[in-house]
């Protein structure tokens, strides 16, 4: 079931309001996105909690709607 | 053994340990397979766990590591990250490093 770039845009901003997030459909099937996040939040964070922090804003989705989206988190810059 | 004992014992007890879909030598996914190149690149030894042939390993280890997606590296018991992560380390020279400091032996240059 695919899924649209705005509502992911939208799931993760609803989590991390102050996210700035790209998004790219890689196949453009709906099915395959990569998405940059940079948020103030991940300040401090492994890369790995980064992740996690978006992986959790997507939680519902990851693995069922959403089948594969390439992830790279920043931090802003100051 | 439950399966959480099972990827515990997995995991501390090998050095490098790579959850993913198919084997090293046959991986079954574009991202299982970019990692898989990137370990054998560095001629990093590690050891595949197929998560395709256990519904309860596939389903074990993102429990496990509260992490929704396979591939999954570990090494020395540490979750490292899956594929964005890991390609992201290697091409900033940080997974050979990383390596390094965790005593696991690799091919220095990159």
């Amino acid at each position: 079931m695919p899924m649209d770039a705005g509502e992911i845009e939208r799931l993760i901003k609803a989590s991390i309001p102050d996210a700035q997030v790209t998004i790219r459909d890689l196949a453009g099937d709906g099915d395959h996105y990569a998405a940059t996040v940079i948020s103030e939040a991940f300040r401090g964070k492994s890369r790995v909690q980064q992740h996690q922090i978006v992986y959790e804003a997507l939680r519902a989705e990851m693995g069922g709607k959403l089948h594969a989206l390439a992830l790279q988190t920043g931090i802003p810059e100051r | 053994m439950s399966i959480d004992q099972f990827i515990d014992n997995e995991v501390k007890s090998n050095d490098v340990v790579l959850f993913m879909k198919g084997t090293p030598q046959f991986p079954m996914c574009g991202f299982s397979g970019q990692v898989v190149q990137i370990l054998d690149h560095l001629g990093v030894t590690y050891k595949g766990l197929n998560v395709l042939e256990s519904d309860d390993l596939r389903n074990g280890i993102k429990t496990y590591s509260n992490w929704p997606t396979i591939p999954q590296l570990y090494v020395k018991g540490e979750f490292v990250g899956g594929c964005d992560i890991v390609r992201e380390m290697f091409q900033a020279g940080e997974l050979q490093t990383f390596l390094k400091d965790k005593g696991v032996a690799a091919k220095a240059e990159a």
